[in-house]
């Protein structure tokens, strides 16, 4: 079986440990969720695994598909299937909507073989329609200026162009309005596969609602302290936290 | 034969001069040159060997005295002037002399850049400098022979002071006298090279003319020196330069190059540079258009250790248009310091600035305008957009727009951005599976992208091309 492992992840910025051993194993075809407070480090996992500079793995190890990934620089990891839908998705000045997805699927072919463009737009007009993201939107510069809710949908608009393996999913229900919760949940539904694992972070119950987890994971503190099924997402939606932290 | 010429044995080492910032070097060994140093000796030499006219060597002369009485421009640019050295620079290479250089010893990594901006074999070898000349003598001798027909003369300058002196003389050194600044004194002390174009009267020449398709003839000079007129009504453009880096042993590079567009007349001049990191690169650039006349100025500006090139227009007749289009890109270590003149002399006249740099890493970029409209004239406009782009933190980026506008009812806008791509813009753009190059790239194509629009198709080809070299360069 296919996962996205992560074997006992201790990582840091600066002097600064975040995660404190972290383990967590997603086969392909589930999704989990992974909830907690903030600061817990739910965003510090997503980077370390996505691989940002700025942190240090001090131990620990992250698999995909049986291979560590912790040695590749970020790109490499991408081409490799995985996607990270960012909490905070980047500006980028002068690079449109468009050309960056299409620089995106075109850094996944041989060298000398060409995207075919008439079928991209295909592809990437449908995509947008289901998103309900106005066609327009393919000459805008990527994500500048966009509002908080046409950041996410376009965050999803990508993976659903580039068909990763994994997807990890920061917060992308934040900022919806409950429209656009729905057709962004629909959006990733889609994606959803006996080849797709995804971890999805989230602090609302709500999103489970329309994304149904296989599993449920509890942070805090840097690691995984409690696990179980979608119904532990609403048992911590009566009663907060408290109770884990009683554990 | 001439006390001037040193001795064989000293050549190879006199030519490696200054190269502490250099890409690589070459033993380059010339038996035929000026020597080392500038004195009135190698300025009767230089006049010798080409046979100048009394006139070309008064003007010389002149020039010379200029470039002595005349200061380092230090209040303007960086301190890295300082480090020129010119009494070991050689100012005149006699033409033809093939370099003793061969191919095996061209680096690797310069083989695989013409290798990837589709250089042709023939071309490759003149641009490494293992040949004196490649072989586009056909390629001239048609344009040159189709635009013959309609009158235009497009010859090397050293050739148009001497067959079209009625032509030449009237114009050179008029746009930019002799003592405009120490380098353009300099290079009429000692210009060999460049390009001399008439087009008739009404003659609108439908192929940019390529500099390119000349430099056999005459390599692409240290001190060139080009001087165009269109004369009323006519059109041309013309290109310069090209995106192949052309290495070079010398490290002091200073242009001189003269418009002039009479009544009515458009000429477009466009370069496209691609220095080799040990270059000084100081240009002075001018054009002159008189009434309904219109010049502009496309320059693309790349790689060099430091640049200074100010495009200019004088707008001398009413309604006369000036225009600059300037992309400039500094790596690591590089100064561009570039930017547009704009002299506005007569009603109605209007100009346009549109400047785009980019810098990279420890590079700089700077620009710096000037738009003059005095007080006596009316209706004037001037619009100056100046873009940046700062690729990583530790690059900087200057705007100096000295716009002086007297008078009423004139129009003036003036906008200025700073964009940045940082490590974390570039991060993202990798979690999608681009390389941190080719992210870089695609930033920057994209902040460039409206400009290199206005280039000729297989330019722009070409500077995408380049930029994606440059970027991967600068991730190592
Ligand atoms: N650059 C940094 N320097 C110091 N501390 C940092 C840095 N980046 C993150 N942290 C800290 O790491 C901890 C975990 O942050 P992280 O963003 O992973 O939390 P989170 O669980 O995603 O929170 P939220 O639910 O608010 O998104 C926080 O205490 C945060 O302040
Ligand atoms: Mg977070």
């Amino acid at each position: 079986m296919k996962t996205l492992s992560i074997q006992n992840l201790h990582a840091s910025i600066g002097e600064k440990p975040i995660l404190h051993g972290l383990t967590l194993t997603i086969p392909q075809g589930e999704v989990h969720a992974i909830m907690g407070k903030n600061g817990s480090g739910k965003s510090t996992l997503a980077k370390v695994m996505a691989g940002h500079p700025d942190y240090t793995v001090t131990a620990g190890d992250v698999f995909l598909n049986g291979e560590s990934i912790l040695g590749m620089e970020p790109d490499v990891r991408a081409r490799l299937g995985l996607f990270l839908a960012f909490q905070y998705p980047m500006e980028i000045p002068g690079v449109t909507i468009a050309n960056f997805i299409r620089a995106a699927l075109q850094a996944r072919l041989p060298e000398d073989q060409e995207l075919e463009a008439t079928e991209y737009y295909a592809q990437l007009y449908a995509k947008m329609d289901a998103l309900s993201i106005p066609r327009q939107f393919t000459a805008r510069f990527l994500n500048e200026g966009f509002s908080g809710g046409e950041k996410k949908r376009c965050e999803i608009l990508q993976m659903a162009m580039l068909k990763p393996s994994y997807c990890v999913l920061d917060e992308t229900d934040s900022g919806l309005d409950i429209d656009a919760l729905k057709i962004v949940s629909s959006g990733v539904n889609a994606l959803r596969g006996p080849d797709v694992g995804m971890l999805v972070i989230t602090h609302y119950q709500r999103l489970l609602n329309y994304i149904v987890p296989d599993k449920v994971h509890i942070m805090a503190e840097g690691k995984i302290v409690l696990s179980g099924d979608k119904d532990l997402a609403l048992k911590l939606e009566a009663e907060g936290y408290d109770w884990i932290e009683a554990l | 034969m001439n006390e001037l010429q040193p001795s064989n044995s000293t050549m190879a080492e006199q030519v490696q001069i200054d190269r502490s910032i250099g890409d690589f070097s070459y033993n380059v060994d010339y038996t035929f040159d000026a020597g080392v140093g500038l004195t009135e000796e190698t300025i009767d030499y230089i006049c010798d060997v080409k046979k100048d006219p009394d006139w070309v060597r008064k003007f010389r002369k002149e020039g010379y005295k200029k470039f002595l009485e005349k200061p380092m421009p230090t209040n303007w640019a960086s301190k890295d002037l300082e480090n020129i050295v010119f009494e070991n620079i050689r100012y005149y290479l006699s033409q033809g002399q093939a370099p003793k250089r061969t191919w095996e010893e061209v680096p690797e990594d310069v083989k695989k850049t013409f290798e990837r901006l589709g250089i042709p074999e023939q071309e490759r070898k003149f641009l490494a400098g293992v040949e004196a000349q490649f072989d586009s003598e056909a390629a001239y001798s048609n344009i040159k022979e189709a635009v013959g027909k309609q009158g235009v003369i497009f010859v090397g300058s050293a050739e148009g002071l001497r067959e079209h002196p009625e032509i030449f003389k009237k114009w050179f050194g008029k746009v930019i006298p002799s003592g405009d600044n120490k380098f353009s004194a300099l290079n009429s002390a000692v210009f060999s090279g460049g390009s001399f174009i008439y087009v008739p009267p009404g003659v609108k020449v439908s192929h940019p003319l390529q500099a390119y398709f000349r430099i056999n003839a005459q390599n692409f000079g240290q001190f060139e020196r080009t001087l165009i007129i269109a004369d009323e009504g006519a059109e041309v453009t013309y290109m310069e330069g090209c995106t192949a880096p052309k290495f070079e042993t010398a490290t002091l590079h200073s242009a001189v190059v003269e418009l002039v567009a009479l009544k009515g007349a458009k000429i477009q001049y466009i370069t496209v540079q691609n220095w080799s990191a040990n270059v000084f690169n100081l240009v002075t650039k001018r054009g002159l258009a008189y009434e309904d006349a219109e010049v502009k100025w496309i320059d693309c500006n790349i790689g060099s250790r430091l640049t200074m090139k100010y495009p200019g227009v004088i707008m001398k007749g009413r309604r006369a248009r000036g225009e600059v289009v300037s992309i400039a890109l500094a790596g690591d270590g590089q100064h561009q310091d570039t930017g547009a003149k704009m002299v506005h002399a007569a009603d109605e006249t209007t100009s346009n600035i549109i400047s785009k740099s980019i810098s990279l890493g420890t590079g700089r970029s700077t620009y710096r305008g000037l738009v003059h409209i005095p007080k006596h004239l009316k209706k004037c406009k001037n619009n100056t957009e100046c873009d940046a782009l700062l690729i990583n933190t530790n690059s900087r980026t200057d705007t100096y727009p000295a716009i002086t506008v007297r008078g009423q009812g004139h129009s003036v806008q003036h906008e200025a951005s700073v964009s940045q791509i940082n490590a974390e813009q570039i991060f993202y753009m990798q979690q999608r599976g681009l390389s941190e190059a080719a992210a870089m790239s695609l930033a920057v194509n994209g902040f460039v992208n409206d400009l290199v629009q206005q280039f000729p198709m297989e330019y722009s080809v070409e500077l995408k091309r380049l930029i994606d070299l440059e970027m991967e360069g600068s991730v190592g």
